[in-house]
Order: structure tokens, then C-alpha cells, then sequence
């Protein structure tokens, strides 16, 4: 209330009308209008000088005045004051209380935080104006600084203002914001991290599956269940599977296939605000307190500023849409009309997530067959579309305002609008999963992980692009069972797998835990082979001193090799470099570079001392490499950059891991023979055999669907369709259908084939269920993985041994592992581990003062240096970390002693 | 009265009761799984019954059989009946993995500047059939210097012209080399490169004459089994240069010597009308089959009657059986020593000679084994 009178409006009268007639909130409003009476605030001056007071006293300047300044610039500042005028303000905050009131006395009307309607994204657009804008202004200050101190130096003479924009600190503001992903704006309270991500090029999915995440704000180690749900408001806008697993699991989502992210627009707000004055929207000036609230009228609000009321808010926002839809205005403004609130929201800002959908005119679909043909002949393009009033989008608020029918041809007059396709709920990555509406939720999420893990294409581009690491495929294929995002996306010109036979059988007893078994033969005729490209770089650097690395040519059979170098330049070509095509083994040298031994001091350049600093292949050991291609280029700071690419092939191995499109993973348990494989009669040998378990428990119907459906595609030759709740629709075949085909084809309609033992012979004792599904391997192989130690490298401080395959480490036995030896008693065992095959060493301790002495080589005697004598000293082994840790204690003036006593 | 066995009188019932000759021969395809799958081998596994189940050389001689259904280049189908699935199933075994052909196992690339890898060029080449029959050659291991005796030597140089369309290259563009490599093997370092005057220059191959003399390949070239089998494909300045050494091998070792595309059989379909089906059930039953296994018998006055017209096309759809009662109406079987064997030869020899080598090979093995066990 001191607010409202701070800000003009003096009567009491007037702010209980501005909030609403209703006695209700006049009572809830009373506490307030009652302070203000026992404090005396009757007009503005009085309300000012109140608030004046409670500002945080300043030790320059007095408070006066300051209260209005907080008021007219900070309060509510999304709302503009012209001419000191606070009314719109003042209004702004009264629909405000109005609101908390109405949610204080009725839950129902408070707003759902998580609501997608209420949310905005922000795009690289918006945050980089937003850097730039921080950036800018921070350069205009340094500039004004120094023209400031030009002028007072130059004392009138004219200065070109050129003179005082220098340097860069745009660039490379810009630069370090986009190359670290720090996003740190003290001028707008904005310290955010992570906010640019290298292109993840792992696989076609990966990168196509990055650039539709969108990430919250809100840290993730809350334990929230709120924002992770699923939320209603974000159908057909964001993935409801494509989320990762962990801490993350709900708060990093993705967008849709169809989802469009506006943008704000470019040729400002007044053509819109005007308008909706044209049509009948009473400008809030215009109003008295009174007629705010009344009954028969809605506010409108536009981009979350008041403009006014309207009496016939449907026809307005009839005639707003008509409008839009006639390309008068935007095609992304939204017209919401709230029933609840009374008010009319109408949207332009950017951030917003909105679709298409087809408009309908009373259920009748406003896209004809003469519209589709046209599309078809290429005569039309889903432009012409929005730009004829066909198809128009909608954000999620809008989208409160409609009846959405799935498909055409629903009888109800109600329908406003139409899908486009029920599967464009769904994100690229879910969008590869055939049949997804038929799996269980979770695997759907656990495949949209799994996709971007896939071996197999990358980009066109692939075989020319130098990454770090890049697995491909040796011969991808295009799944036989498609959806039709595959076909929008590309996924089947860029595949990521292969269709495999796969039986459904237990076979062996090595295809327990999703493990699967593979048949040798395939294997040999290329199935799952990849090729691994590494990335190997040398600089020949620049010094100070003028000097530079240099290349050097290798020695040559008979030179003087005092390293025994010369097995290692097996591969160099002449000038020092291994050229492409090359087989190179670990520990092979690919570059025979030389660094300069002096760089800092000024030397006689042609008298430099140099050593050797050659790079070596570093892969697993017993296995070879390629030198795919080398490149020469020039670094940032224009040294000589050498690339090279090593290129390995590899073939499945035991361990390595595939995954269905289902989230199905499963390692290789074994590799068998093809004439141990069953074989059926039509002489079917299939490529893998997955053991049944991993059905019951997953409920992975679509994995079942996509096998008939791949069957009855290999063997009627046409690719089949699997897209999410496309059956009604056709985007899908149905299983009638598809078993249609079977039996026609000569199969069972069942798709279980009658099969024959490999191994005996005889006929199996069931009908196998069997047939193609499309098998991705992952980027997880064993030889990346597989490590074992006997004896290798210490760490130097404790002597123990390294840590991580990296380094070639020990396999640590930890402390639970140690806690069973301890339980079982097993002492031998346990000391064994943990001291002679760790860290064993021997010490010489004195047995009057405890502590250690040392053994003297020269007079082979053990001496004591505390007691200054050799008597009483005894050998004793222990972990060299124990040792340690005695001397640690005593450079910390804590004595530790070691009482010995005789070994019984 | 004469004595008589008391078994041997006519209203006693000899041999196996028919159920149980029914499991002993007949594998049942029912609606959900296949049932009597197991071959009887035991001798004494009826002997309860009084009935004697070993196996006998000279029944076994009178009663085996061989028939030839088709034979064309690359395949064959032939029916053996009368043999035990155990013994048929070595037979497809070996075929698969141990009859022994000739594949490209080295390839030595002097110039490769294609888009397909050097190792997926080599896979590639292994996988191409080779029209050679590997009896002619020897076994070669790795320490074994090539010679005209087991290596086949082919080369490969396809240049694509700068300007010029595209090149696809093809299996027939590998050259047979009957004099053995071309490519010198130059020692690893350079210094010595003073060639001894007056001897050929060392290569990858040690030929003592061509193979092209022998009188088996003098008219009648190695040659890649199929032309067109597309190797790689050249942009246009990109060339292949390449030799490819072919050894012997069994496809036990990799696929790419494994002489069949596959060998496989089935056993012989049986199909039982269980009981007379007639008129409408009867043209049900017709348009149920997809492989056209039944027909329609006019009797004459409007009245048809199903019978069972081509057993053999019978895939095992089980369609005729899915619906209810259809069971009680027709059964499926499967002749337990009737086999239809089938072998798609991967080209380097003929189905026929194939399977006799297969024959071959059963039958060292089993010498091999009599002399182990002697």
C-alpha cells in the first residue's frame, strides 16, 4: 500500500478497485491500508519519505529522493514510465497482488513452476548479443577513461576519436567466452558455465542429438522430483525419451522433430502493440481504477506488459490469429486467451517453443489432396504451407486454446487443428527406434544414450577430417526396418549399424547376461568391423632465442646408433616423417623431431645444441597400426603443425559390445563356428543368437516387431516402416500385415522357423524365433579396455605400484577386498599383497629409542643416529609407505617409536 | 502240429507298434514345437519290445540312396536317404569349413590411393572366389617360400584418368601372373641396390617355371570366378596397384576358403490328412498353403475331397495347422532319414566334385581314426 501511494495513487479507494472489487481481497488488503494510517502516509511525499528511510543509508549522499529513483527504474522495470507517469505500474502491481491474492485463496490458481509454457530458452543468438552488449559497453567506458585523460593532456587541441578505439578486447572477450564457455557478466548478474560445448563428432546421431539439447540453468545435484516428470505442457515440444540417465535424468531434455524455438523479432514491439489498439483493445490510460476488473472485459496483456482491456476478448483473439494467418503479422506471435486469469496473452519474445500443426475448420482438415499432390510434384514447400494459412504454429500456451484431433476425420466440430504426425513427438534420437510405442519407457531413454555411442558413419565428410578419435564402420548399412524420422534425418544415407539374423535361442551357456553369440563366419565376411582413427600431432615450436625444432632425417643401416634407435625409424621416410600407408608398431617412431637444448638464452644460430625429442606410436602392444594420412599445416602461432592419423582395422572380439536400436546391449560371449550354428531349412545360418531372457524382464516388443518386420522386408524386398504410433496413420506396418507377408513368403506367421543343429544334426525341439534386426556396435571395445599387470612402474613418493591402465598400473585390492582376506583369515595371502607384491622394504630400527637407523655400506655396519651407536639395531621389512609415513610424522615433531619384540 | 515259436504267430504283433515306429522315424511338426526331433541310435534302445535297432552294413547298403534332383554350374540338390542325420550333418560340416580352396591371403600394395583402406582392400580381395582347383596346388605355411607349386599370384592396376569419369574396378581387372611376383623384394635399406648381373632381381615368389606351361591352366587361365564383383571404385587421379598372393586354405581358418555359399538340407516333408477333408474345408485348406502343397480331388456330383499333392514344396509355415481343430486334421512330419541336400558352390569347384571331396575328407578322417585307435 505504501508502494501504491509511493507511486500516485493516494486513495485507498482506488488501489482496493485497481485489485478488485471483491471483499475478499479488501480484507486481506485491510493489514496494509491499516500500517498505513498508524504510520501517517496519506499522499505521495509522505509514502517516499517512508521508504526513503528503509533504503540501506549510503555514506556519500542522503537517501532523499532515492526511493523514487528505485521506483521509477528498478521496480518492476519491465514496465515503462513515460513522463513520470507510474499509473501502468501501479496497475502492473495491483494485478499482481490481485494474483497472489487469488492463489492465496484458491490453490488452484497458483502457476506450476515447471509449466513449458511459462519457460524460455535462450539461444546463441540472445546470449552472444547479450556478451557483446557487456563487451561493448565495457569498451565505451575504457575509451571515455582515456579520451578523458586525452583531453587533459591536450587541452583543447582536437582529437580524432579513432585514435582512442584500440585494441581488441571485443575479439577476444568473445574469444575466451566462447572457447572456455564461461559466460561471466557482472553488468547483468550472469556467471554461467558450460555454456559452449565442442560438436560432439563421435557419430552422426551424437552430433545431430547435441545440437537439439537443451540444458536448464538450475544446478543438478538437487534431489527435485518436480522439474525431472514429465510434464504434460511438453508434448509434441521436447522428447519425453531423449534424457540422460543419472543426475541429470529429466533436466537436460530434447527437442522434438518439429520443434521451432522463436526468436525475438526484429522490427520491434509498437506495429503490434498499435494494432491490437486498432482492434479494439482500450488503452489502460484510457481507464479508471474501476473499470479494470470488470466483469465482462479481459486484460490483454502483450510480452508481460499490460496494455489494456477488451471487451470481446474471443473476437480479438479470433481476428489476432486471422490476422497471423493471413501473414499480417509474425507467424510465431502467440494469442492466448486465459478463461481463468480473464486475460489475453499475446506473445512475440524470442525463447518461446512452438510446432506446427495443420488447421482445421470445424474438424474439416484445411490441407487438401491438391495440397499434398502440389507438395509431392515439388511445387509446394512446407513455407508455402505457413505462408497460406494451411498450417500455422502454435506455442504452448496457445495450445491451451485448442482441440487437437491426432488424426483427420475425427467427427467433432470442436477440432480446431491436426497433427501433422504423432511421431514428431519424438526427438531425432527416439526417432530412430522402430516400433518405440510398443517398448517399455526406459528402454526408449536407455536406446536414446545408446545411439549416440553407435559405430559407423560420421559425416560426408569422414575420410577427410582429421579427429582425435573417430570409429567407423567398415561396411554400414541402412536399417531394414525404417521409421520416417530416419528417412528426415538422413540416418539411412548415414548409418550406424548392421542388419544382422539374429535367433532368439539360448546357445552354448556363453549367452548368459545379454551376452550374445556370434557367428565366426559372419565375422569374416566383415560383420562389425571397424576401423579406429587416432589423431597424432607434432609442433615444431618457435623460441625466444630464435632457435627451432628441427626434423631430422633417420640413421641409416651401419650409422653409429648408440640408442638403438635405429629399429624404431623403421618407418621414416626421408625427411623424417612416416609417410602414409605405412605399418607402424608400438613404439615406432612417426616423427624424428629435435628440440634445441638451450631456447631461452641468445645463441650462435648455426651452431645449436640439440636433443632428441621423436614421437612414438603409442597402441596396445602385439597390435599394428596404419599411418592413414599426414598433413602439414601451420598452427595459431604459424609454427609448422604436423598431423598425422593412424588408422587401425579392427574385427570383433570377444567382450566387444553391440546394442539393438531397443537398449539392448549385450557384449560378444563367444564366437563360434558357422557349421556349429543352427541352419534352417532354407539354409539360414544366422549372424548372432541372443538369449531369450533379455525379453521377458525388458518388454521390448518393438525388438520383436522390428524382427518380423526386417523378415518380411528381406524377403518380399521392400524396406518396412516402423515409426512411433504410426499404424494408424501408415507411417507403420502393422504385425497383421507383416505376418501377412510371412506366410505369403512361406514363413510362419509367428516368424519362428523350424531349424536344424548345427552340431548334431537333428531338428531343434523348438520353432526359433528368427530374423534380421539392425545391430549397433558401440564405441566401448575390449582392446581399449583390457589390461593386466605383473610388474611395471612405481609411483615414485610411496613406491607402490601406478595407478590406471594409463600408466600401466597394479590391480589395487581394496579395502573391502581386504576386509574378506581379514575375515577369512587368510594372513599369508594378505601379506603377501599388500607388502611383497607392493611396496617392500627393509629398515633398520633401533630397539632402545624406537626410531631408524640406517646400514652404513662403507663399514658394513647398521648404526643407530639418535643413539650414535650400532648396538641394538635390527632389520625389520615393512610397506615403504609406513616408513613414510614415520618420517612424515617426525617432520611434524612426532616421535614414532617401534617396540620390537622377539618373534615367537 | 508242428512247433512253432510262439511269437511267430500270425496274431502277434511283431516289429515296433506303429506309434512308436511313428516317433522312431517321423519328426512331428505340431502347432508349438517340433517333438521326436532325437535320432534313436542305441541298438538295444527297443529291446523291451523285442525289437532290434542296430544299425546293419548290408540293410544299410540295400537301403541308402542317392538321387540327384537338380545340378546346374553352382548348385545342386540331390536327396540321400537312408542315412543317419548325424552322418549327413559331417557331410554339410565339412563341406562348410574343411574342403580346402584356393583364396587371396597376402596383398602386397605398392600404390593404393583410394578411398577404401588398404585392409578393407585386402578383405575385400580374400572374399573373391577363385576359379582354381585347389587340388593342383600344395598346402603352404608360413615358413614355406612361395613357389608355382602353392601360391597363385595376381595383379591389380587400375588408374582412374584425371578428368575422366569415375572408375569402378572390377574382379575382372585381376591379372593372373603365371610367372610368379612381379614386385621386387628389395632388402629393408637401400645401400646395396647393386643388382648381381646376369640373375633376375629377388621377388615375394619363387617360381621354378610358369604355371601357364602346366597342362592344367594352359588353356584355362586362373581367373576371379565372377567378374563383376566390384573391388573399389577410383576417383578420378586415384590409382590401385597392387599383387595378391592366393594360397590354399580351409574355411575352418576364415570364411573366404569356404568352397560353399552354403550347404544345407532338409529333411523330407510329410504330410498326413488325418482325416478326409472335404468340399468347403477342403478349398480351405487349398488357399491356406502358400506353397501350394494341396489340391482338390473332384469325386464328382459337386463333392471335393484335399490331397496332399506336393509334400516336398512344404516350407513348414504351419499355416494349415494354426487354426483351431486343424491339428486333429493334418499333421506335419519330417522323414527322419530322408534328407535333401543342397550345396551352393561358391564357384571354385563344382557342387558335385565338392561333395565328393567332402566324401574325401569323412573318409581319411575315419582312417585316420581306425589307425589311431589300432
Amino acid at each position: 500500500m505504501v508502494v501504491m501511494k509511493a507511486m500516485g495513487i493516494e486513495s485507498d479507494q482506488e488501489v482496493v478497485q485497481m485489485v478488485g472489487r471483491d471483499p475478499r481481497y479488501g480484507f486481506m488488503l485491510l493489514p496494509s491500508i491499516q500500517e498505513c494510517a498508524n504510520d501517517d502516509i496519506f499522499n505521495q511525499k509522505q509514502a517516499l519519505e517512508f521508504l526513503d528511510k528503509k533504503l540501506k543509508p549510503s555514506l556519500y549522499s542522503s537517501n532523499e529522493g532515492k526511493a523514487f529513483g528505485v521506483l521509477r527504474d528498478f521496480f518492476l522495470a519491465n514496465v515503462p514510465v513515460r513522463e513520470l507517469n507510474f499509473r501502468p505500474k501501479a496497475i502492473y502491481a495491483a494485478v499482481m497482488m490481485r494474483r497472489m491474492m487469488d492463489a492465496m485463496l484458491n490453490k488452484d490458481a497458483i502457476d506450476d513452476k515447471d509449466y513449458v509454457g511459462n519457460k524460455r530458452l535462450e539461444l546463441s543468438g540472445q546470449l552472444i548479443s547479450l556478451l557483446f552488449e557487456d563487451l561493448f559497453k565495457t569498451m565505451n567506458e575504457e575509451v571515455k577513461k582515456r579520451i578523458d585523460l586525452g583531453l587533459r593532456k591536450s587541452a583543447g587541441r582536437s582529437l580524432p576519436i579513432e585514435n582512442f578505439i584500440t585494441g581488441d578486447s571485443i575479439t577476444q572477450g568473445l574469444e575466451r567466452a566462447i572457447s572456455t564457455g564461461n559466460w561471466d557478466l557482472r553488468r547483468f548478474k550472469m556467471h554461467k558455465k558450460g555454456m559452449t560445448q565442442v560438436l560432439a563428432r563421435l557419430s552422426f546421431i551424437a552430433a545431430v542429438g547435441q545440437m537439439t539439447r537443451v540444458k536448464p540453468q538450475f544446478e543438478k545435484s538437487r534431489k527435485v522430483s518436480g522439474p525431472r516428470a514429465l510434464q504434460p505442457s511438453q508434448w509434441g515440444m521436447l522428447c519425453p525419451c531423449d534424457t540422460p540417465e543419472g543426475e541429470a535424468c529429466g533436466l537436460v531434455k530434447n527437442l522434438a522433430l518439429m520443434t521451432h524455438v522463436t526468436t525475438d523479432q526484429e522490427e520491434g514491439l509498437s506495429p503490434l502493440i498499435s494494432l491490437c489498439h486498432s482492434l479494439g483493445v482500450e488503452s489502460l490510460e484510457l481507464l479508471s481504477a474501476e473499470e479494470i476488473h470488470t466483469s465482462n472485459s479481459f486484460l490483454v496483456i502483450f510480452n508481460g506488459i499490460i496494455l489494456g482491456k477488451h471487451r470481446q476478448p474471443q473476437r480479438f483473439a479470433t481476428s489476432m490469429r486471422k490476422l497471423r494467418r493471413a501473414g499480417k503479422i509474425g507467424e510465431f506471435v502467440s494469442v492466448y486467451v486465459n478463461e481463468k486469469q480473464r486475460c489475453v496473452y499475446i506473445a512475440s519474445d524470442g525463447g518461446r517453443v512452438c510446432r506446427p500443426l495443420v488447421i482445421a475448420d470445424k474438424g474439416v482438415s484445411r490441407v487438401k489432396e491438391h495440397h499434398m499432390q502440389e507438395l509431392r510434384d515439388g511445387v509446394r514447400t512446407f513455407r508455402d504451407f505457413v505462408r497460406d494459412g494451411l498450417i500455422e504454429y502454435l506455442d504452448v500456451n496457445e495450445q491451451n486454446n485448442t482441440l487437437i484431433a491426432l488424426y483427420e476425420g475425427e467427427p467433432k466440430e470442436e477440432i480446431t487443428h491436426i497433427e501433422i504426425e504423432p511421431l514428431t513427438i519424438l526427438g531425432v534420437c527416439a526417432g530412430l527406434i522402430p516400433y518405440p510405442h510398443h517398448n517399455q519407457s526406459p528402454r526408449n531413454t536407455y536406446q536414446c544414450a545408446m545411439g549416440k555411442q553407435a559405430m559407423g558413419n560420421i559425416a560426408y565428410n569422414q575420410l577427410s577430417r582429421m579427429d582425435s578419435l573417430l570409429y567407423l564402420l567398415v561396411y554400414p548399412q541402412r536399417p531394414l526396418l525404417t521409421t520416417k524420422t530416419i528417412e528426415l534425418v538422413g540416418y539411412d544415407k548415414l548409418g550406424a549399424g548392421q542388419n544382422a539374423t539374429v535367433a532368439v535361442m539360448s546357445y552354448s551357456g556363453y549367452d548368459i547376461e545379454d551376452a550374445i553369440v556370434m557367428n565366426k563366419s559372419s565375422l569374416d565376411r566383415g560383420f562389425g568391423r571397424c576401423i579406429v582413427l587416432k589423431k597424432g600431432v607434432s609442433t615444431l615450436q618457435r623460441y625466444a632465442n630464435n632457435t627451432q625444432d628441427r626434423i631430422c632425417k633417420p640413421l641409416k643401416k651401419g650409422e653409429t646408433d648408440r640408442k638403438g634407435d635405429i629399429e624404431k625409424m623403421r618407418i621414416l621416410d626421408e625427411d623424417g616423417i612416416a609417410s602414409p600407408g605405412e605399418t607402424i608398431r608400438p613404439f615406432d617412431m612417426y616423427v624424428n623431431k629435435e628440440v634445441p637444448v638451450n631456447t631461452k638464452d641468445p645463441v650462435d644460430l648455426q651452431n645449436v645444441g640439440f636433443k632428441s625429442a621423436f614421437q612414438t606410436y603409442k597402441g596396445a602392444k602385439g597390435e599394428t597400426a596404419v599411418i592413414d594420412r599426414v598433413a602439414l599445416s601451420s598452427d595459431v602461432n604459424n609454427n609448422l603443425c604436423i598431423k598425422f592419423q593412424f588408422r587401425e582395422t579392427r574385427r570383433p572380439e570377444l567382450g566387444d559390445k553391440f546394442s539393438s536400436r531397443h537398449g539392448q546391449k549385450g557384449v560378444c560371449g563367444t564366437i563360434v563356428q558357422q557349421e556349429d550354428f543352427p541352419f534352417s531349412e532354407r539354409g539360414i545360418c544366422p549372424d548372432l543368437i541372443m538369449n531369450p531372457h533379455g525379453f521377458p524382464s525388458r518388454m521390448t516388443i518393438g525388438k520383436m516387431i522390428e524382427l518380423l518386420g526386417g523378415k518380411a522386408g528381406v524377403s518380399c524386398g521392400r524396406f518396412h516402416y516402423g515409426s512411433a504410433f504410426g499404424e494408424p496413420s501408415g507411417q507403420a506396418d502393422t504385425v497383421e500385415a507383416i505376418s501377412k507377408t510371412l506366410v505369403d513368403k512361406g514363413f510362419s506367421y509367428n516368424g519362428k522357423d523350424f531349424l536344424y543343429s548345427g552340431i548334431t544334426g537333428s531338428p531343434l525341439q523348438a520353432y526359433i524365433f528368427m530374423g534380421p534386426i539392425y545391430y549397433q556396435k558401440l564405441k566401448h571395445m575390449v582392446l581399449d579396455k583390457m589390461h593386466a599387470r605383473g610388474r611395471g612402474p612405481r609411483v615414485m613418493l610411496t613406491r607402490q605400484p601406478t595407478e590406471g591402465r594409463s600408466r600401466d598400473g597394479g590391480l589395487r585390492l581394496g579395502e573391502m577386498e581386504r576386509d574378506c582376506l581379514i575375515a577369512y583369515g587368510a594372513s599369508m595371502l594378505m601379506y603377501e599383497r599388500l607388502m611383497l607384491s607392493s611396496d617392500p622394504f627393509e629398515i633398520q630400527v633401533c630397539r632402545t629409542c624406537g626410531l631408524l637407523g640406517y646400514y652404513n655400506h662403507k663399514l658394513k655396519i647398521t648404526v643407530c643416529s639418535s643413539c650414535k651407536n650400532s648396538e641394538n639395531v635390527s632389520k625389520i621389512k615393512l610397506p615403504y609407505a609406513c616408513k613414510l609415513l614415520f618420517q612424515e610424522l617426525q617432520s611434524m615433531n612426532i616421535v614414532p617409536r617401534l617396540k620390537l619384540t622377539e618373534a615367537s | 502240429m508242428p512247433k512253432v515259436s510262439a511269437l511267430n504267430m500270425p496274431d502277434v504283433p511283431m516289429g515296433l507298434p506303429s506309434h512308436m515306429e511313428l516317433q522312431r522315424t517321423r519328426v512331428s511338426c505340431d502347432k508349438d514345437a517340433p517333438t521326436h526331433t532325437e535320432n534313436v541310435q542305441a541298438s538295444g534302445a527297443y529291446a523291451s519290445v523285442g525289437v532290434d535297432n542296430s544299425l546293419r552294413l548290408d540293410q544299410f547298403r540295400k537301403n541308402f540312396r542317392v538321387t540327384v534332383v537338380r545340378l546346374t554350374e553352382d548348385d545342386m540338390e540331390f536327396d540321400m536317404i537312408g542315412i543317419d542325420p548325424s552322418i549327413a550333418n559331417a557331410f554339410r560340416r565339412i563341406l562348410i569349413s574343411e574342403v580346402p580352396t584356393m583364396a587371396i591371403e597376402k596383398v602386397f600394395i605398392a600404390n593404393s590411393t583410394t578411398l577404401v583402406q588398404d585392409e578393407v582392400l585386402a578383405h575385400r580381395l580374400g572374399l573373391i572366389p577363385i576359379k582354381a582347383d585347389p587340388r593342383l596346388f600344395e598346402w603352404k605355411d608360413d615358413n614355406k617360400v612361395s613357389n608355382e607349386k602353392n601360391t597363385i599370384v595376381f595383379k591389380l592396376h587400375a588408374k582412374c584418368q584425371r578428368g575422366g569419369p569415375r572408375l569402378t574396378v572390377k574382379s575382372d581387372q585381376l591379372k593372373w601372373l603365371p610367372n610368379g611376383s612381379e614386385f621386387i623384394d628389395e632388402p629393408t635399406t637401400a645401400t646395396d641396390s647393386t643388382p648381381a648381373t646376369g640373375s633376375t632381381p629377388k621377388t615375394f615368389t619363387n617360381f621354378d617355371h610358369s604355371q601357364a606351361s602346366l597342362p592344367e591352366f594352359a588353356n584355362n587361365p586362373i581367373v576371379p570366378k565372377h567378374p563383376d564383383i566390384i573391388i573399389s571404385k577410383l576417383g578420378p587421379g586415384q590409382e590401385i596397384e597392387l599383387e595378391a598372393h592366393a594360397v590354399k586354405g580351409i574355411g575352418k581358418t576364415h570364411a573366404k576358403w569356404s568352397p560353399v555359399s552354403t550347404a544345407w538340407y532338409r529333411m523330407l516333408p510329410e504330410v498326413v490328412l488325418l482325416q478326409d477333408i472335404k468340399d468347403e474345408l477342403a478349398e480351405e485348406l487349398v488357399k491356406k498353403c502358400p506353397a501350394k502343397v494341396f489340391d482338390i480331388e473332384d469325386l464328382g456330383k459337386g463333392k471335393m475331397k484335399a490331397t496332399v499333392a506336393r509334400p516336398r514344396s512344404c516350407t513348414l509355415c504351419r499355416e494349415c495347422i494354426r487354426e483351431e481343430n486343424w491339428e486333429e486334421r493334418v499333421s506335419l512330419r519330417r522323414v527322419k532319414d530322408h534328407f535333401i541336400f543342397t550345396i551352393e558352390s561358391a564357384g571354385q569347384l563344382p557342387p558335385q566334385e565338392l561333395f565328393t571331396e567332402a566324401v574325401k575328407i569323412l573318409e581319411k578322417k575315419c582312417k585316420g581314426l581306425l589307425d589311431e585307435l589300432s
